[in-house]
């Protein structure tokens, strides 16, 4: 196989700081009698990158929206199987969904800023979460754009509408809204798919800087990107009845050079998908 | 293409402008006749004194303050009661109910709450509001009885404006753990708004100008003063019009069209009041 995409430097990470943040068990999705996802196991390991790939409608966004439980929205949908964060399953009882979400943040797809201000679209986060004081807002508000590479570009006009912001520096700022809310997860869906080559590369520069305090997952349809942020990747694909499963999943190095399963080398070498 | 079958496609393009814009200024000519009409018949009716005195001789002398005043009143009235219940049970359908056995009749029932006679609130009013509720004749009966009428235009266009609010937003407040109602309070509600307000001014414009319900709880033709509180009876702008033009012999044309003018500019001014805050909420977007 001769693929040419340079990979992330994982050697230097502390190992040591790795445990298992989310996790999955046999899990089984259905959207009414429709299966979506059939019997997903996976450990997503904290302070890391894990990526999510395959070819389109094979459950990938799906699976990202079981760790927020944002797949609850959808009339008749339905869970079996074992979801954790930190060893504690978000479908059992006594779950606060609301609560859930806070701890695990999404960005998704298209950038969706508020129509509202900057500032306003960081500080609504905290200040649903009860933060009233307009110092610290405005200590969270620069610090969440910092982490986000935005504040140089936007400091001088944090009273303008987040609207007026091009696609790149708009997604910096849903970005800053979810790390203003202090997550210990951030789920990415698709981030970069409406966003220019060098919005891009800005959001992988931002998503390594920030794998030191949060357990990113990404999905994405771009094998390049998955290859360029991840540490972690898992290879999804449809099974006949167009229910999603996990083909094989393991350090991105290994899958994106060496891996196990034929059908990923076919789609990661672009013969299909 | 031959000249001739791209002559006769040409022609036939035109013949079908020119039917619809025939058919555009056939809609649009009553309208502009009535207007122009009411005009010409009452314009000169119309002076300080006709809209700031009391009525003399039944109203064929003096002016129609309390008739304007008592109008104002019920629009007042029927804002009051019908926004609140018409925005919650939008945002009730909208953003918490399933669809189920109970949604299905609460929609069937707003769909047919637009469709009934007005006469038939006007009874209701009267059975529930004036005689069971003891409010009497009043404004407030009257105001709540067109409340009634108004909460189905209120309760579509509040659905309409919240179900225009994009998904992706109501996506991105929940997934940083803000709660659903936080959500529709401070992203849904807002951006919904203009829409809601619309409507509700839509709504009470077409209130102010109902005569057969407040026929039957509580207008009355001549008062001595204005209303004291919402439980006195009260003077409005189309049964004032109503009485004048069918019941008082020798009644001058100008002052019966100079009534009806005055009702038209209060009607007409909210329904401008509406397409404004369209337009500016459009040019802010």
């Amino acid at each position: 196989m001769n693929i040419n995409i340079s990979l992330p430097d994982i050697s230097a990470r502390p190992a040591e700081k790795c445990v298992t943040k989310l996790k999955a068990e046999n899990v089984n999705l259905y959207y009414g009698s429709f299966q979506c996802l059939r019997n997903v196991s996976l450990d997503i390991p904290s302070c890391s990158i894990t990526a999510i790939i395959g070819p389109s409608g094979c459950g990938k966004s799906s699976l990202l929206r079981l760790f927020n439980r944002m797949n609850d929205l959808i009339p008749g949908v339905r869970v079996e199987g074992n979801v954790e964060l930190d060893n504690i399953p978000i479908y059992g009882p006594g779950i606060d969904v609301v609560e859930l979400r806070k701890r695990v943040g999404m960005v998704f797809q298209k950038p969706n800023p508020f129509p509202m201000s900057i500032f306003e679209n960081v500080a609504y986060g905290p200040k649903r979460h009860g933060t009233k004081g307009r110092g610290e807002l405005e200590e969270i508000v620069e610090k969440s754009l910092r982490q986000a590479a935005l504040w140089d570009e936007v400091k001088d006009k944090l009273g303008q509408s987040g609207l007026a912001l091009s696609g790149g520096q708009q997604q910096r700022l849903c970005i800053a809204r979810v790390l203003a809310v202090e997550p210990e997860v951030i789920l990415m869906d698709e981030p970069c798919s409406a966003l220019d080559p060098v919005a891009t590369l800005k959001i992988e520069d931002l998503m390594r800087s920030l794998t030191q305090d949060y357990t990113i997952i990404i999905v994405t349809h771009n094998m390049q990107q998955a290859a360029r942020v991840s540490d972690t990747a898992a290879f999804m694909m449809m099974e006949p009845d167009r229910a999603g499963m996990l083909v094989e999943y393991g350090p991105t190095a290994r899958i994106f050079t060496n891996p196990e399963d034929k059908r990923t080398e076919d789609y990661i070498t672009g013969r299909f998908g | 293409m031959t000249t001739a079958a791209f002559n006769s496609r040409r022609i036939t393009q035109r013949a079908a402008f020119t039917f619809l814009i025939l058919a555009a200024v056939v809609t649009v000519t009553p309208v502009l006749f009535i207007i122009i009409y009411t005009v010409v018949k009452g314009g000169g009716a119309l002076s300080w004194g006709f809209l700031s005195e009391f009525p003399s001789l039944a109203g064929k002398a003096g002016g129609i303050l309390p008739a304007i005043v008592g109008t104002f009143y019920l629009m007042l009235g029927t804002l009051v009661f019908a926004l609140p219940i018409g925005v919650l049970t939008g945002i009730y359908l909208t953003e918490y109910a399933r669809d189920n056995w109970l949604t299905r009749i609460i929609n069937l029932a707003i769909v047919n709450l637009a469709g009934v006679p007005s006469i038939v609130f006007g009874l209701f009013g009267l059975s529930v509001f004036v005689l069971a509720f003891h409010f009497g004749l009043s404004l407030l009966a009257a105001s709540l009885t067109l409340a009634c009428q108004a909460l189905a235009m209120v309760i579509t266009t509040s659905r309409e404006a919240l179900l225009a609010v994009p998904r992706e937003l109501r996506e991105g407040s929940l997934a940083i753990g803000v709660s659903k109602w936080q959500t529709v309070r401070h992203i849904v509600l807002p951006q919904a708004l203009p829409g809601i307000i619309t409507g509700a001014v839509l709504a009470i414009s077409r209130a102010a100008g109902e005569t057969a319900p407040i026929l039957v709880v509580g207008a009355a033709f001549l008062l001595p003063a204005l209303p004291q509180s919402p439980l006195d009876q009260f003077m409005a702008l189309p049964y004032h019009l109503y009485t004048v033009s069918a019941h008082v012999p020798n009644m001058p044309e100008e002052t019966i069209w100079g009534v009806a003018l005055v009702l038209l500019i209060v009607v007409l001014s909210f329904d401008v009041l509406a397409a404004a805050i369209r337009i500016k909420t459009r040019q802010r977007k």
